[in-house]
């Protein structure tokens, strides 16, 4: 039903532009791949790829463990939903779902039955006979929906497909789209720009920068284990912060970032044989309070960092409270701290503070 | 007409501003629906005393002497004038349908493909648009002595069809400009081939226009003169040039009918468009 999809070594030229460079990707039969990356990176022209309505300056592209890179579009088991819908404005709501059985010859009570299924799958029956002018934006996202699963793809590619939504709309459609690909079962690659979409839905996020993919992993992964700065800093906030090794030994390395602040963090994550790189710290990581013993209470005394820190700013934002730090040593940091309760510690711009950092929570990224 | 030339004519004024009017407004304004009430006469007041005098039982176009349906009867027994007729109308039909098949095809594989000098074709077959008739008229007339084409109904589709089909090509053009390019690519992708897509998608999204165009290239080859006057025999003479032929011998009371007639289709013809255009918004 589902097929794995293979990309390997794949370039896209546009006359002397290149839009999509060496990609190589593995996405898992059934698996909800997201291609998350800002506008002009490739994300399109990646999905137009596997469609097949461009063709690979070099590489190959496999579906299902079958060579597809030259084939046409109508010859390949993919389905697309495309950013604009592109329904059928002349085909009634059944018409337009029914389309692309009537291409493969479906026999006539079979395409009744599956185009009746389909509607009911996006909860649409009832509407057969409106015409797509007739529709509001999120049901034309739903017929496109129902026009690409009838056919059984291997893969569904889905290019933006919430982007003309409202945002209540969006985040509905969203657990909804994730159920129904859990429901089907199908390979699902999904384009977005949206960072908190990637994280929500995928099972796994590639994130594409110039043509390139820059990281490729779990949601889980690709936030706490950002590879590059590129990476770290698209996905949630980061401190990114130059570090300069200043000893290791068999246990810890100690580092100094930009300003002065000297922590430890694991020997192994410090990448061998390099003198300086690139740091990236989540702001709510830094576990701030006013008492010592509460910055770290969370972690074992040996694996976290402790420092003190004057807080400069101050931003109440309701759930979290967003903090910049200077701290003692002279290095700038921003902190998010959980208001967790009302009667939880209350911050001031001028307050000095004590911050816990667990050693693993400093990323040391990847210089491309 | 009058919305077209004077668009300001036809803003509603309210009670209060007309009474704030000053006078020299208030005389432009008699003057600009003066002119407009000559600039309709001048247009349209031949053509209804034309149609009032093919109902006058004198033989001469000046005094009028009783009510007759006698010319209607003359037309309708003039063999020669009716073939004439016949053979408008089949030439128009074949050139509507031919017109339509080359400006649809045209105007797609312009649109949809990129190939060398599509830009000077694109000019090129919008050249007969404006070319003189009398220059097309020639040109063809040579081109079918040299080839050594014998002239008759071939000869004048050939001619109507080069300046007719343009006209369908620019208005398919334009509608296939304001078309979404995914619509084609949602086809391929459900399994259709290119030619299914054409066919079953592209087509049927540009039916106003087609159908805009078909009405426009009926038009053109109904009334048309000049180029079929160059490339038509004697026996695939259409009504204009039989008509011609008959004003030049002396006015005759007949025109006037068979010209009513035309007045007559003509409006129906326009009507049934506008109809069309109201049901495809
Ligand atoms: N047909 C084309 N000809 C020339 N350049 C193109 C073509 N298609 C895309 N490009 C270029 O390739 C790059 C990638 O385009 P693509 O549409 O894949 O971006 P994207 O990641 O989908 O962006 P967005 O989020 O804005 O949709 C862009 O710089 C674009 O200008
Ligand atoms: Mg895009």
């Amino acid at each position: 039903m589902s097929a794995k999809v293979e990309l390997c070594g794949v370039t896209k030229r546009f006359g002397a532009f290149e839009a999509v460079s060496e990609v190589s990707l593995e996405i898992a039969a059934g698996e909800f791949l997201t291609l998350l990356g800002p506008s002009g990176c490739g994300k399109t022209t990646l999905l137009r790829l596997i469609a097949g309505f461009e063709q690979p300056t070099s590489g190959t592209i496999w579906l299902g463990g079958v060579e597809v890179t030259h084939l046409p579009p109508y010859r390949r088991p993919v389905n697309q939903v495309f950013q604009s819908y592109a329904l059928f404005p002349h085909l009634s709501v059944w018409e337009n779902v029914a389309f692309g059985l009537r291409m493969q010859r479906v026999p006539a009570a079979e395409v009744t039955d599956r185009v009746r299924q389909a509607l009911e799958l996006v909860s649409l029956a009832g509407f057969d006979a409106r015409r797509p002018q007739e529709l509001s934006g999120g049901q034309k996202q739903r017929v496109a929906l129902a026009r690409a699963l009838v056919c059984r793809p291997q893969v569904l590619l889905l290019d933006e497909p919430l982007s003309a939504l409202d945002a209540k709309l969006r985040q509905a459609m969203q657990l909804e789209l994730k159920r129904l690909q859990r429901q089907v079962g199908i390979t699902f690659v999904y384009v977005t720009h949206d960072q908190e979409e990637a994280l929500t839905m995928s099972d796994r996020i590639a994130i594409v920068n110039r043509g390139r993919i820059e990281q490729f992993g779990s949601p889980h992964e690709i936030y706490h284990r950002p590879a590059t700065a590129f990476a770290a800093d698209f996905i949630g906030q980061a401190n990114l912060l130059d570090t300069r090794l200043i000893a290791a030994d068999g246990s810890g390395a100690r580092v100094r970032l930009a300003g002065g602040l000297e922590l430890v963090l694991r020997a192994a994550a410090w990448p061998a044989g390099v003198e300086t790189a690139l740091v990236s710290i989540r702001p709510e990581k830094v576990h701030v309070s006013k008492s010592k013993s509460r910055a770290q209470s969370t972690f074992a005394e040996g694996e976290t960092n402790m420092f003190e820190a004057r807080i400069e700013e101050e931003v109440f934002k309701g759930a979290t409270d967003h903090l910049i730090l200077a701290t003692v040593a002279g290095t700038r940091l921003s902190a998010v701290v959980a208001n967790e309760s009302a009667l939880g510690e209350i911050f001031h711009a001028g307050d000095r503070v004590f911050c816990g950092l667990h050693a693993d929570d400093l990323v040391v990224l990847r210089v491309n | 007409m009058s919305r077209l030339i004077f668009p300001f004519l036809a803003m509603p004024a309210s009670p209060s501003t007309r009474l704030r009017l000053s006078s020299g407004l208030r005389v432009s304004r008699f003057l600009l629906g003066s002119w407009t009430a000559l600039v309709l006469a001048f247009l349209y007041l031949p053509v209804l005393v034309l149609v009032a005098y093919s109902f006058n039982a004198s033989r001469l176009n000046v005094l009028w002497e009783g009510f007759t349906f006698g010319w209607y009867r003359s037309v309708w027994e003039n063999a020669p004038l009716l073939q004439a007729a016949r053979n408008s109308l089949v030439i128009a039909g074949v050139t509507t349908v031919l017109s339509v098949v080359l400006g649809t095809a045209g105007g797609w594989l312009l649109h949809r493909y990129r190939f060398r000098m599509a830009g000077g074709i694109e000019t090129l077959t919008a050249i007969p648009m404006v070319m003189p008739e009398i220059l097309m008229g020639i040109s063809l007339l040579v081109l079918f002595a040299t080839a050594g084409v014998p002239l008759g109904f071939t000869t004048v589709v050939i001619g109507h069809v080069t300046f007719s089909f343009p006209f369908v090509l620019v208005a398919v053009r334009a509608r296939l400009r304001g078309l979404d390019p995914a619509l084609e690519e949602a086809a391929l992708d459900l399994g259709a081939t290119p030619l299914q897509a054409f066919w079953l998608v592209i087509v049927p999204c540009l039916r106003p226009a087609i159908v805009a165009g078909a009405l426009m290239a009926f038009t053109l080859s109904w009334d048309e003169l000049i180029v079929t006057f160059f490339t038509a025999s004697a026996a695939s003479a259409t009504l204009p040039i039989r008509v011609f032929g008959m004003a030049k011998v002396g006015l005759n009371p007949m025109l006037n009918a068979l010209s009513a007639i035309f007045v007559v289709v003509t409006v129906a013809f326009v009507a049934f468009s506008a109809y069309l255009k109201r049901l495809a918004r």
